[in-house]
């Protein structure tokens, strides 16, 4: 029993990374005013340029770095439609999503010829799992044998960095110069303006940051979490991460805990299936699959809690005449 | 002032501003001597927002100069603004609600990429500021938990903890209670003191002369005069303010009204902010009356119309009409009181009175959308809406006279004239009518009066709102003065002179009239 | 009023058209980039969709889920609502559909199954679309958020109900058992064949023609209707609406009753007309697709046809032109699709600033 939970809790990280990482990517984007329901493309984006990179180069972080890149680029797209031109936020997010959904494939055909997927990533095209000094030597060790050994050992980089992330985001948004004027400019760009500062530039550089976010999540799905990239492998994870920056209330601490719930219904409706539990019977996946969505839907409602986004969220700044 | 040697604090020399059509600012000049306390006054509309906005780096003029100090500036932005000394507290505050009092101060002038050094030494300094200005706040407190007089000096200590050494206050009491306004002068006074410029802007005579060292009046986009305010009273500069206009003539007889339709008890309207827009307000209204009610804009006409027309909910008081009793508990919506054959044409025809984007035959019957005679069974009757339109436009003089023509393309006079029609073409027993001639030709104005007076005579209630003090005077037959959300006084409409309505808008009557009682 | 100068064709025509033609542009680009020409791309699409009579028949029959989620996408966002949950409401309605057809095709004959399953369809897809219509009128959520929650609850609602119930007894995968030719809707094909007319087999069945309908009850309800005249005034002017004594929620809950209801019949064509059994994934993007076709149609139900059957030609002619070169996928009119939502929506204001400016500067000159 302690050990399917432990195995429980070790999918859960798995899982919840990419959640992590696009959900802090929506809250510096959110934060500034800018709605981003274009987490899942540029996601998308980043695996889809993590893997090829990888693939040609042989190296995974040449494949972040080109992972980065591309999903900044779509962010700046973004950005360019939102702040410079005063587009709807969601047509724009809606845009990256169907366009990224079709490039990846597109290219991913004529590059490498393998109906739209890249090839098979082995070795240094990979991140792989790191082993903690004496995983083994403890791994018999009672309760804590398991926890260090299973839990907290063997995985990637990116998932220690999704984790070490969470309280450096903490650290920017509400410890830092840039962090004032990032929340301020999602609250009241007007008066961030008066203040003498730029709220377009404010705004750039917190998509810029969720382009790297995403990108550094797109990368983990293809080149750490599977070995390459396959059609639509983001499968709504960036919709999952944007409820689940909704349900943390745009804080960091909660979205971790929010991806943490989310991640481990997931590990557990994997676990479910086909399994009948005693005195329940077999609870149907889908039910569990679903209550991310649910969780939220009525958390927006106000039926737990109340959700009260950033005020000046969507909304285009027009300086007025006073 | 001219015994004053420059340099000036600020000087000003031929700012001009356009915004397309208007002219806003045109040919501005002023000078400030420095440690002052200027104020400028003017109605709403002339100028002085914008000229403040330009000073502030809002807006660049189209021409002139702006001198600090003696040397000439270039002001592109807020941040040039700052720079050169220059702070100022917006008449909407320009704070982050949900931030506390002193990360709302050091915004834009953090002190370093990390906060924690910043914010400590800004605690420093600001506890220095507060003593020297005696303006003590809570740095720790949420701003949205402040009262407003509060938040007003948080406004006013992010302006000097930037160092600023000319402090521009747009309307400042205007969200104050009368405590708290006296609060804000004597706080002004103690920037004086340390050798702040202030420039006030306001619309209220009695601050003008209680505060100020020196006052400019604006009119129209421009500066008519300037005075030493010791030199100056009440009613030489209510005249300037106002000017005199060409007197508007309008033909009608002596008013026959008869019972009363409306009567209004005590209405008290607060907005979602929680502001008291609305203070206990009463009067009736008769059939065959034209009731004006005069007051600078933004002391409740808006808000007593939105009420009295079922937009707004009252939150206290009650309204006896059409044998109806309507109070906060009992309210009637807009629909409602439409059925009840109460018309509105609203202050503002873009923003409620009409929807650009329909054509004209279909912003014609807005409102009256349910309407049987523009509806069959299923589909509305084009047909009825049409010809009806059509009809209207030739007794009315639209032009051109299209239906089919969308709204936004005509003039601001022939679209009043949609608006005035349909409202008054219902038939109704009571008109509610907002700035029936704003932004509306000289031509068309006469014609829209005479169809009110018209109305009138046909034994019909309106109340009519406006800010042009003439309007109000050459069609009422009765006069309700509003400021600050209360009536301050009634005068019937023949022994209304432009001297007593202009000091009751600006609230002085009562003083004056306390005064040599006393 | 500045804009009154700026004459009426600039606005519904040439900036339009710049920002498809910009779309068009960038796509060629893309088609250089994986080494094809895009001329000759775009000549293999244009005979696939329009080159042969069943080519025609495929293009119309995607047309066909394309109007329904564009008329749906479109008539929310007339009244000032962004209703992404297009692909849930059509799911939705596709088992309504379905589950008609299961329950009536043994015992009632097509003329009366067809109605009551295109009723269903639109109830079905009407009732997923109430709940986030409701909580945005009624409790504020923001109903852009919702509706994409309800895509995926739909999504697994229709996985259990098709696994645990609906599956036809000894199948391995989810779909249910195929209905009696008394619940499939003619095609079109058969429909002409008795008059001598040789159109092709293709799906194309009489669903294009409720599509057809259904912009005509768009338009009559739209523009000729009380109900159509409050809802373009909330949607156009939120505060004109409160004068008018118009009820905002009301609106947003009818509106989204009907959005969902379009969106619901895409099963009508899907289910009823070409699968004949109720399966999984059937809606393929045509909800998303919809926010394409409301945006390229401007919001016109004659606009919305016309976009629909583009994207319908490049549906059918993308399948063609991968079919002629094997290193193109046809996901790359996904690419376009994209590329119109960002040119035509989100950067819609690009050229605007400008091309005004200059036709306000040439009439005051």
């Amino acid at each position: 029993m302690f050990e399917t939970l432990i195995l429980i809790l070790d999918a859960t990280l798995r899982v919840s990374t990419p959640l992590i990482l696009a959900a802090l990517a929506g809250l510096f984007s959110e934060r500034s005013g800018i709605v981003d329901i274009g987490l899942e493309g540029k996601m998308l984006g980043g695996a889809f340029a993590a893997a090829a990179a990888a693939a040609v180069f042989g190296s995974a972080w040449i494949g972040l770095a080109f992972a980065i890149l591309a999903s900044v680029g779509l962010a700046l797209i973004h950005g360019f439609a939102c702040i410079t031109h005063r587009g709807d936020h969601i047509v724009s997010g809606v845009a990256i999503n169907t366009i990224v959904a079709g490039l990846t494939v597109t290219l991913g055909l004529d590059w490498f010829s393998q109906g739209g997927q890249t090839p098979a990533l082995t070795g240094d095209a990979r991140f792989t799992s790191i082993v903690f000094p004496f995983a083994e030597q403890i791994a018999d060790v009672p309760v804590i044998g398991l926890i260090y050994s299973e839990l907290l050992s063997g995985h990637n980089i990116l998932v220690y960095m999704a984790f070490v992330f969470v309280p450096a985001t903490y650290w920017i948004v509400f410890k830092t110069r840039f962090g004032l004027r990032l929340r301020a400019v999602g609250e009241n760009p007007h008066a961030v303006d008066t203040a003498g500062i730029s709220v377009a530039l404010v705004r750039y550089r917190a998509v810029i940051i969720c382009g790297i976010l995403c990108g550094i999540a797109g990368a983990y799905l293809s080149t750490a979490h599977n070995a390459g990239f396959l059609k639509d492998m983001s499968a709504g994870k960036g919709y999952m991460a944007l409820a689940a920056l909704i349900f943390g209330k745009w804080r960091p601490v909660p979205v971790l805990f929010a991806c943490l719930l989310f991640g481990f219904l997931d590990a557990v409706a994997v676990r479910l299936q086909g399994v009948a539990l005693p005195g329940i019977g077999e609870v149907p996946v889908q039910a569990i699959e679903v209550l991310p969505y649910v969780l939220t839907v009525l958390l927006l409602a106000g039926f737990i809690g109340k959700a009260v986004g950033p005020k000046a969220i969507g909304k285009p700044y027009v300086k007025e005449r006073a | 002032m001219s015994n004053q040697t420059p340099p000036y604090a600020i000087e000003l020399e031929g700012i001009s501003k356009r915004f397309g059509a208007v002219q806003a600012n045109k040919d501005i000049c002023l000078q400030v001597p420095k440690g002052s306390i200027h104020g400028i006054i003017g109605e709403n509309g002339a100028g002085k927002s914008t000229l403040m906005s330009i000073i502030y780096g809002f807006y660049e003029a189209d021409s002139g100069t702006i001198s600090i100090d003696g040397e000439q500036v270039d002001i592109r932005n807020s941040q040039d603004a700052i720079k050169v000394g220059i702070g100022m507290v917006h008449q909407h505050f320009m704070l982050v609600e949900n931030f506390t009092v002193l990360e709302n101060i050091v915004l834009g002038a953090e002190g370093g990429a990390v906060l924690k050094h910043g914010l400590s030494a800004a605690r420093e300094e600001l506890k220095r500021l507060e003593t020297e200005y005696r303006l003590d706040v809570d740095v720790d407190a949420v701003v949205e938990d402040l009262p407003v007089g509060l938040q007003q000096r948080v406004e006013i200590l992010k302006a000097l903890y930037r160092g600023a050494k000319i402090l521009i206050l747009d309307e400042p009491t205007g969200v104050l209670t009368p405590q708290e306004a006296d609060h804000l002068f004597r706080i002004l006074k103690s920037l004086k003191e340390q050798g702040v410029t202030v420039l006030l802007i306001t619309h209220k005579l009695r601050e003008i002369l209680a505060s100020t060292d020196n006052v400019s009046v604006m009119r129209q986009g421009e500066m008519v005069a300037h005075r030493e305010t010791a030199t100056t009273n009440k009613d030489e500069l209510a005249e300037l303010m106002v000017g005199k206009k060409v007197r508007l003539k309008v033909t009608k007889d002596t008013a026959q009204p008869t019972g009363t339709v409306l009567s209004a008890k005590d209405l008290s309207f607060f907005d979602s902010q929680g502001v008291e827009r609305l203070k206990k307000v009463s009067f009736e209204l008769k059939a065959g009356e034209i009731l004006g009610i005069a007051g600078v804009s933004g002391n409740g006409q808006s808000e007593l119309l939105n009420v009295l027309s079922g937009i707004a909910p009252l939150s206290s008081g009650e309204i006896q009409y059409a044998g109806q009793t309507i109070t906060a508990s009992a309210p009637k919506n807009a629909a409602q009181m439409r059925d009840l054959k109460m018309a509105h044409v609203p202050e503002d025809r873009h923003k409620m009175g009409l929807v650009t984007g329909f054509d004209a035959y279909e912003a014609a019957v807005l409102g009256y959308q349910n309407s049987e005679v523009y509806n069959g069974k299923v589909l509305m009757n084009r047909k009825a809406m049409l010809s009806e339109c059509e009809q209207r436009m030739t007794d009315w003089d639209v032009r051109p006279p299209d239906p089919f023509l969308k709204t936004a393309n005509f003039s601001g006079g022939n679209q009043q004239k949609i608006v005035i029609a349909r409202e008054v073409e219902q038939n109704p027993e009571v008109l509610l009518i907002g700035q029936p001639t704003r932004g509306v030709d000289i031509g068309a104005i006469e014609n829209i009066h005479e169809q009110i007076v018209k109305l009138r005579d046909a034994g019909k209630a309106i109340l009519l709102v406006s800010v042009e003090l003439d309007e109000i005077m050459a069609l009422s037959d009765r006069i309700i003065v509003m400021f600050d959300g209360a009536v301050v006084g009634e005068v019937p409409a023949d022994q209304a002179d432009e001297r007593t309505l202009g000091l009751m808008m600006a609230n002085a009557w009562n003083e004056e009239k306390g005064a040599a009682e006393a | 009023m500045s804009q009154a100068k700026v004459p009426v064709w600039v606005n519904v025509g040439l900036i339009p058209l710049l920002n498809i033609l910009l779309a068009f542009f960038v796509s060629g680009l893309v088609f250089l980039a994986i080494g094809q020409n895009p001329l000759e791309a775009a000549g293999y699409l244009v005979y696939g969709a329009f080159g042969y009579d069943a080519g025609i028949g495929y293009t119309l029959y995607y047309a066909t889920n394309l109007i329904f989620t564009g008329l749906a996408v479109s008539i929310a966002f007339k009244a000032g609502l962004f209703n992404i949950g297009g692909e849930g409401q059509a799911y939705i309605g596709g088992l309504g559909v379905g589950l008609l057809c299961l329950w009536l095709d043994s015992s009632m004959p097509l003329i009366i199954i067809a109605p009551l399953a295109i009723i269903g369809g639109a109830v079905f897809g009407a009732a997923w679309a109430y709940i986030p219509a409701y909580l945005q009128a009624r409790r504020g959520s923001h109903i852009v958020i919702t509706t994409i929650m309800f895509n995926f609850i739909a999504s697994s609602l229709m996985v259990y109900l098709m696994v645990n119930w609906l599956k036809e007894k000894g199948m391995m995968s989810p779909i249910s058992r195929t209905f009696q030719e008394s619940a499939w809707l003619p095609y079109l094909h058969d429909v002409f064949s008795p008059l001598g007319l040789d159109i092709g087999n293709s799906p194309l069945n009489l669903a294009f023609i409720l599509a057809l309908l259904g912009c005509v009850v768009y338009w009559g309800l739209v523009w000729h209707t009380r109900w159509g005249y409050q809802l373009r005034t909330v949607g156009t002017n939120p505060t004109a609406a409160r004068y008018a004594g118009i009820d905002n929620a009301k609106v947003t809950i009818w509106v989204m009753l009907i959005s969902g209801a379009f969106a619901g019949l895409v099963g009508v064509n899907e289910i009823m007309g070409v699968n004949h059994n109720l399966l999984l994934n059937f809606t393929a993007g045509y909800g998303f697709a919809g926010i394409a076709v409301a945006l390229m149609g401007r919001n016109h139900p004659i606009g919305i046809i016309l976009a629909a059957i583009l994207f319908g030609a490049l549906y059918q002619g993308g399948a063609e032109l991968a079919f002629e070169i094997p290193s193109i996928t046809p996901e790359i009119v996904v690419v376009i699709q994209g590329l119109v939502i960002l040119f035509s929506g989100a950067l819609e204001n690009m050229f605007k600033g400008k091309i005004e400016g200059y036709f306000l500067r040439r009439a005051a000159a």
